[in-house]
């Protein structure tokens, strides 16, 4: 254990047993089997829950809105949960991280691999296996780590959303129809385009919304694996127009933060299907990250790396709009970042889409005799085409590494300040009217 | 002129589509509402009131929260998500495909459990109709609220599945569920605690804890049931009891903290000493409960019941969580341990299982009760306080089943009529203690005050405040 180990914190999702009254709506309603209960507490499993909310509002009591700061790989385990007859605060919980950095085995970064005590093992699995990450991190997509504030609600035109159809229970089998390699074959990152085909299933997928994918066998312990969550890189009317199959973005995760190997389950399980093999998938999940239908309607996008998969779908989805010759008449602006052009998914099509569809900039930060830049680098350098993308009727999309999120915030804040624009106002504007949303990982 | 229902009413059974159905509903509707004129909660017609109204069965769709007048509360007709390719799991047609619509040989049975269990929501709603003058604050006011118009949706629930499935016998029991009033002695309500007064909010809370606990428990176990379309509807329903033993059980839980809070700062324990400080003194708290307690165990009905073997058997009625459990789910050889009475004393007896369901569901009650009884005590506790809360002998007070007519002590001792009647009052909520209760009951109507006899809750409704605007009286 090095002594530059970092806490990772995240907030865990918890049950109050003074307030619940162990009415099982929550359990009932887990889509991904996180809650369970003993004679006394109902409690949620860590390395489970995905946040996804399903259980927030159907809860009487309000006893399932808890959410607790703890080091990442110590989260409390379900035996903590099932002796508590209070909550712990959050002073509590913030302690009790500290003193995780602390211990052997204990919650440093370079702990990661697995090696800790058997109470966090499993969710260690999720922490370890990132199935949208950079190299740069190899944090999980189950959580959205998003730090600034974000819509709880999709723009007024988003289409009606399915949600929940298919549950860990029931999961739907689809077919494996390709695996493309979308980074260059020299470059370091395996990044792989999936279109799975559903056969006559029903999943509906909006763009922006996630499936779950059940990988095969057993963990460490024994225990079946959990579902990932993987946002579908297609539009709602396929990967191929016409066609029931959907496609994925799958980064090959290969080491951890700090570089150890460590294979991520789910996304070499992914990265590694054939043609004909069959996937266990759930969902739909999500109802707020979705784009705006109307005429006119912009859609400004920020993202990095795999978190481009929505990106893709919305592009997608109004690029057929064009070729169709029905045009939806809104602007598309992307901000995409990457290490460098082989490693950015879909650096190809993106080049040749043309630019009335979409106004593209790209951001390097590995390329060999360049500056590193960021994309909220290049933000800076177009404020004042951002404001003017503002200025109108625009929904905001930002998705991808938790470390580019305060840097795009605050190119959206000084760019709007330049231009005299009341951005604490228009921030608020979009947040409130289901404009700006915010997905890191 | 024909009105269009079907846009009033929120369903996800294609209500648009069934012209019959549709035209039924518009003969039951205008009843339904003069009904809910007459009988639903007193005075409070003109109300903007917070509540929760279910707009689709998915986990974001069916709490929907806003300002509504009642009677403009939008009643819908839900039916849980199908199981696609859904087996009836139990007796004798287990692993065949359940039923989507009703079997004629189990048609007097089915439509027997639908009517009874429809019946109970109506009545709760008669029972409660008064309690909006006495309420504590406008989040219980709110509360109360809440509880009755979702018993009202529970009684459309039942109503479109009699009207749907049960054809002609069916509308006429529709009809009926709006004619019987609660308590009363020419046309009463079908169950016997379901005739009783919930004259004051302390009943109120002891009533949504235990009586709608055995709306639980009834619903859980049709909810297993193989025909279908009850178990989808009663599936959804279970969703919205939860927020009825919130209210009881959160609502006597702040009943005790406040008695406490009030017995540390004045270090009194004498309930005579008590109650001249206006809270409810634990004493009287536990004869309520008791009396509550034993009147909701008789509604399992009898311990042996040949109805609940058939019930079971033809899989109209499962046990409790029936899938989850790990036996041959047809019970034929099983037998189960009841208690009777033997020579003045009570005494253990191996019965066969299916004709003990009721007993095996009542049990699953009462060990469900047992939790939030628990979770009394640890307020209490919390107060450094040694008075304990304590669920009566299943023997105590009870009217149907093998206990009717003896008497037994809330610690299971069987006793004589001159022991009881000497002691009953002890055990028992009295004249003079419900008087007493009574005498607290003043309405509270000002945002974000509370009666001084109950503590306001540890958080609002749906994440707002508890000085919140939860009811605005126009």
């Amino acid at each position: 254990m090095s002594s530059e180990a970092v806490v990772i914190i995240v907030k865990q999702h918890l049950i109050d047993p003074e307030v619940c009254i162990r009415c099982n709506t929550c359990e009932e309603t887990c889509p991904v089997d996180a809650i369970t209960h003993d004679g006394r507490n109902y409690v949620v499993d860590a390395a489970k829950c995905n946040a996804c909310y399903a259980c927030i509002s159907p809860c009487p009591t309000g006893s399932i809105d808890h959410w607790l700061p703890v080091a990442k790989t110590r989260p409390f385990t379900l035996e903590e949960q099932f002796g508590w007859d209070e909550l712990p605060s959050e002073d509590e919980a913030r302690r009790r991280s500290a003193a995780a950095a602390n211990e052997p085995g204990g919650a440093g970064r370079d702990d990661a691999t697995g090696a800790s005590a058997a109470g966090a093992t499993a969710a260690l699995a999720v922490a370890t296996d990132a199935t949208v990450g950079d190299d740069d991190d190899a944090e999980p997509p189950q959580h959205n780590a998003a730090v600034s504030p974000s819509s709880t609600r999709p723009p007024w035109s988003a289409a009606h959303p399915y949600l929940h159809l298919h549950t860990l229970k029931k999961p739907v089998v689809a077919t494996v129809a390709g695996n493309f390699r979308l980074t260059a074959p020299e470059a370091e990152s395996d990044v792989r385009h999936i279109v799975l085909d559903l056969g006559t299933h029903f999943l509906p997928l909006l763009e922006g919304q996630s499936v779950g994918v059940i990988p095969p066998g057993v963990d460490a312990n024994g225990k079946p694996h959990y579902l990932r969550m993987y946002s579908v890189a297609s539009p709602r009317s396929g990967e191929r127009e016409g066609y029931n199959n959907l496609s994925l973005t799958v980064k090959r995760v290969v080491a951890d933060y700090d570089g150890k190997p460590v294979r991520g389950v789910a996304s070499n399980y992914l990265c590694d299907l054939q043609r004909g093999d069959t996937v266990q998938l759930t969902g739909p999940f999500g109802d707020r990250f979705l784009m705006p239908n109307h005429a006119g309607s912009n859609i400004l996008m920020v993202c990095t790396g795999t978190g481009s998969a929505p990106m893709r779908a919305m592009t997608e989805y109004r690029r057929r709009f064009m070729v169709a010759g029905k045009p939806v008449g809104g602007k598309l602006m992307l901000f995409f970042g990457a290490r460098n052009a082989q490693e950015l998914p879909y650096f190809g099509p993106l080049t040749k889409l043309p630019p009335e569809l979409m106004d593209t900039t790209f951001a390097f930060s590995r390329t060999p005799g360049q500056p590193r830049a960021y994309v909220q680098d290049r933000m800076r350098e177009r404020s004042r085409d951002l404001v003017e993308l503002l200025r109108g009727d625009t929904c905001v999309y930002i998705c991808g590494l938790k470390g580019m999120e305060t840097g795009v915030l605050d190119a959206l804040r000084d760019a709007c300040i330049t231009a005299g624009v009341d951005w604490p106002a228009l921030h608020r504007r979009l947040i409130d009217e289901g404009r700006f949303h915010v997905e890191t990982y | 002129m024909s009105i269009d229902y079907t846009s009033k009413i929120p369903n996800n059974v294609n209500l648009g589509e069934d012209r019959t159905l549709q035209r039924a509903l518009e003969h039951w509707l205008p009843n339904y509402l003069d009904w809910w004129g007459d009988m639903g909660p007193t005075g409070s017609q003109n109300f903007d009131v917070y509540l929760r109204t279910a707009t689709s069965t998915t986990p974001d769709g069916w709490a929907h929260f806003g300002h509504v007048k009642m009677p403009d509360y939008r009643w819908g007709i839900f039916l849980a998500a199908p199981e696609a390719d859904r087996k009836i799991n139990f007796g004798e047609h287990k692993g065949e495909a359940a039923w989507q619509e009703v079997p004629g040989e189990h048609r007097a049975n089915l439509r027997r459990i639908i009517v009874t269990q429809g019946d109970t929501e109506p009545a709760s709603v008669e029972q409660q109709r008064h309690l909006g003058k006495t309420a504590p604050s406008q989040y219980d006011l709110r509360n109360l609220f809440q509880v009755n118009v979702e018993e009202g949706r529970h009684l459309w629930a039942m109503v479109y599945l009699l009207h749907k499935h049960f054809g002609r016998d069916g509308r006429e029991e529709a009809e009926a569920l709006l004619e019987r009033r609660s308590g009363d002695a020419d046309n009463p309500r079908i169950l016997g605690a379901f005739n009783e007064e919930t004259p004051d909010w302390l009943a109120f809370f002891m009533f949504t804890y235990f009586t709608d606990r055995d709306g639980k428990f009834q619903l859980n176990a049709l909810a297993e049931s193989g025909f279908d379309p009850l178990a989808r509807t009663t599936k959804f329903m279970l969703t919205e009891e939860a927020h009825h033993m919130f209210v009881g059980e959160s609502g006597v839980s702040r009943v005790i903290q406040r008695t406490c809070e009030v017995m540390k700062a004045t270090g009194l324990e004498d309930p005579a000493e008590l109650r001249k400080h206006g809270v409810i003194d634990l004493p009287t708290l536990q004869r309520y409960l008791n009396f509550h307690y034993s009147v909701t165990i008789d509604l399992f009905g009898a311990d042996q019941s040949s109805n609940a073997a058939i019930f079971y058997s033809s899989g109209l009625k499962g046990r409790y969580e029936e899938t989850k459990r790990d036996d041959d789910h047809l019970l034929k050889g099983g037998s189960y341990r009841i208690l009777d009475v033997k020579d003045g004393t009570l005494v253990e007896r191996e019965v066969p299982m299916l004709n003990a369901l009721n007993e095996v569901l009542r049990d699953d009650f009462i060990k469900d009760s047992a939790g939030g009884v628990a979770r009394w005590n640890k307020v209490i506790e919390k107060a450094g306080l040694a008075f304990r809360l304590t669920l009566p002998h299943k023997a105590f007070n009870r009217h149907i089943g093998t206990f009717a007519g003896l008497r037994v002590s809330p610690d299971g001792r069987v006793l004589s009529e001159a022991e009881w009647a000497a002691n009953v009052d002890q055990w028992l909520a009295t004249e003079s203690d419900r008087a007493y209760v009574a005498s607290l009951m003043g309405r509270v109507v000002d945002t974000g005050r509370y009666a001084n006899w109950i503590a306001p809750p540890a958080i609002g409704i749906n994440k707002q405040p508890v000085d919140f605007e939860y009811v605005r009286f126009n």
